[in-house]
């Protein structure tokens, strides 16, 4: 019954809470308000920079918010030696980057903060590869590593101006503008080279690790690259190594982003669905000691799914006239849905809907079908 | 059901080139050379379906998924900046995008620039990097004759030859950014089509490395 009743995407956000409950999860609530202060300190953390305000009844200016990643740091203290571990479904409140109007997102998420270590990441990507895998089987989670990407950038002398834009080429594949650019910047052409092989590596993680190592050995140190491998190894022997991808477009603000990021995409859905990462250097902003992963899952993308599924047509039509007797009209119905239909009571067929049967009670109080083409 | 490769192709005689080279990396799609007013050309044999957008337009198809593919001159992406791969320059439709502005004009650094552009975010970002107070008009088209009739200073365009400009009176004062044809991708198209668009990417390259 529940499949028939609920949308899409209520039947992802269903899945979802069972599964990160199943790792220990715990949810986490908050209201729809919280102080605009908040944002304007880590703007550059929030997915679009438009937040809509208001000024609170104590005349403290509050956000609709836009986020819930910062609410959760904020509010979850530091608990020596352990990690907590959070999911949340909640509304956010954004515009859309091409200067659309404010729109309510749903978000489902996790955050998983404190002693971060191999198992916390690893534990992190599996949930963020099974989300995948319960909004469709066609998915695929790219994975990356910005420390990888600062030091090779470091270790092939890429001017410290020029970083930024290196890491924008990056992000857009784009190897021949990278070239170019570092050309003019006097960057070495082996060096250009590496980065350009790097920036086109996209593939599963045995493979992707391989060229990666085969690429930058001697030049930067392994340690991350070790790193990314033990990690994923746990995510291969789940068996998912098929939707796992080493790409290192997924950019993340270095100000907020220290190591693995990662970003989902389905099949059919334009832009990723699934968005994360470890970002340590966010908890030393606000001035904490620890760290913290996490992803967030923007349902709004996934509205156009399961379109398919929604019968166009409606079950079955009642029609009534005038003096009908009310306890009959209602047996009717209740004979109807015991069928197992779902039952619209009018006087008169609505225009716009389409019926897969029509009754009719009639002035004997009987129950006359009028079956629709 | 074979799954069909969407690519966007600007109208007009940069789009022809492109399908050109497409056509001679061998996804060629004969129905397009009908001359009829139909926008879309699919080869099912070849798995690529065609078609013909306005320029502007492309990298918003390309963005939302509509088209895998597409191509796009670099102005349109840097206006607009369409979160999407640049995966190529074609190496085609080249110009240049650049300040004009009548021959005998001389900059006031104390006054406010007028600046009339089509391509608004180009002009301020331009502008900002150089710590210059402007005044943004954004025009449409014709922006060539902002200047002369006094509407605007200088005007921010694409400059090929340059003859429009000097047809009316005007000439490059500084050059912004050299423009052209980029072959771009959706990103999660990307994932899920990568062999068949990095082979077309391929191909495309090679036919650019002959050319130079």
């Amino acid at each position: 019954m529940n499949d028939i009743i609920l949308d899409f995407d209520e039947r992802v956000v269903f899945a979802l809470r069972g599964l990160y409950e199943q790792y220990g999860y715990s949810q986490y609530k908050m209201s729809k308000f919280e102080e605009y202060d908040l944002y304007v300190r880590n703007k550059d953390f929030l997915v679009s920079d438009s937040i809509i305000t208001f000024t609170d009844t104590n005349g403290r200016l509050m956000a609709l918010k836009p986020d819930v990643t910062l609410s959760i740091i904020k509010n979850t203290a530091l608990e020596e030696g352990s990690v907590q571990k959070v999911y949340y479904n909640e509304n956010v409140y954004r515009a859309s980057k091409a200067g659309g109007s404010f729109k309510e997102i749903m978000q489902v998420g996790l955050e998983c903060i404190g002693a971060i270590d191999d198992y916390c990441i690893a534990e992190v990507l599996l949930l963020a590869a099974s989300s995948l895998r319960s909004i469709s089987k066609s998915c695929v989670l790219d994975i990356s590593h910005l420390g990888i990407l600062s030091l090779l950038m470091e270790k092939c002398a890429v001017p410290q101006h020029l970083q930024k834009a290196v890491l924008k080429c990056v992000s857009e594949k784009n190897t021949h503008e990278l070239a170019r650019m570092c050309m003019s910047e006097g960057v070495s052409e082996r060096n250009i080279e590496i980065l350009k092989q790097v920036t086109e590596i996209s593939g599963s993680p045995k493979t992707a690790i391989l060229r990666l190592r085969e690429l930058t050995a001697g030049i930067i140190g392994q340690e991350s690259i070790n790193e990314l491998e033990r990690i994923l190894s746990m995510l291969e022997a789940e068996g998912l190594g098929d939707m796992l991808r080493i790409d290192f477009s997924v950019v993340s603000d270095i100000s907020y982003y220290n190591g693995i990021v990662f970003k989902g995409f389905v099949e059919g859905v334009p832009a990723g669905v699934l968005s994360g990462g470890q970002y340590d250097r966010l908890l030393k902003k606000m001035h904490r000691t620890d760290g913290a992963i996490g992803f967030a899952v923007y349902l709004d993308l996934l509205e156009r799914m399961g379109e398919n599924e929604k019968a166009n047509k409606l079950d079955a039509l009642l029609l009534y006239g005038d003096n009908v007797d009310v306890t009959a009209l209602h047996a009717a119905v209740k004979q109807l849905q015991s069928q197992g239909l779902k039952v619209l009571v009018q006087k008169s067929k609505p225009q716009k809907s389409g019926f897969r049967y029509i009754y009719k009670i009639n002035e004997k109080g009987e129950l006359v079908n009028e079956n629709d083409a | 059901m074979k799954t069909m490769l969407n690519v966007a192709l600007p109208k007009g005689r940069l789009g022809e080139k492109v399908y050109a080279m497409f056509e001679k990396a061998g996804f060629e799609c004969p129905a397009i050379h009908e001359n009829n007013r139909k926008l879309i050309f699919e080869n099912p044999e070849k798995g690529v379906r065609y078609f013909w957008v306005k320029p502007s337009d492309v990298a918003i198809y390309v963005e939302r998924g509509a088209a895998d593919i597409g191509v796009a001159g670099k102005d349109i992406l840097l206006e607009y900046e369409p979160d999407i791969y640049e995966l190529l320059d074609l190496d085609i439709g080249k110009c240049r995008m650049a300040v004009a502005a009548k021959s005998d004009f001389c900059d006031d650094p104390a006054r406010t620039l007028r600046v009339a552009t089509k391509f608004t975010n180009i002009a301020q970002d331009f502008y900002t990097s150089k710590g210059r107070e402007i005044d943004i008009i954004h025009l449409n088209g014709s922006i060539e004759i902002a200047p002369i009739l006094g509407l605007s200073d200088v005007i921010v365009d694409i400059v090929e030859t340059g003859t429009t400009l000097k047809e009316n009176s005007l000439e490059v004062i500084e050059s912004i950014v050299p423009i052209s044809a980029r072959l771009i991708a959706n990103k999660s198209s990307y994932k899920f089509k990568y062999d068949l668009i990095e082979r077309i990417k391929s191909e495309l390259s090679a036919q650019t490395e002959e050319k130079k």
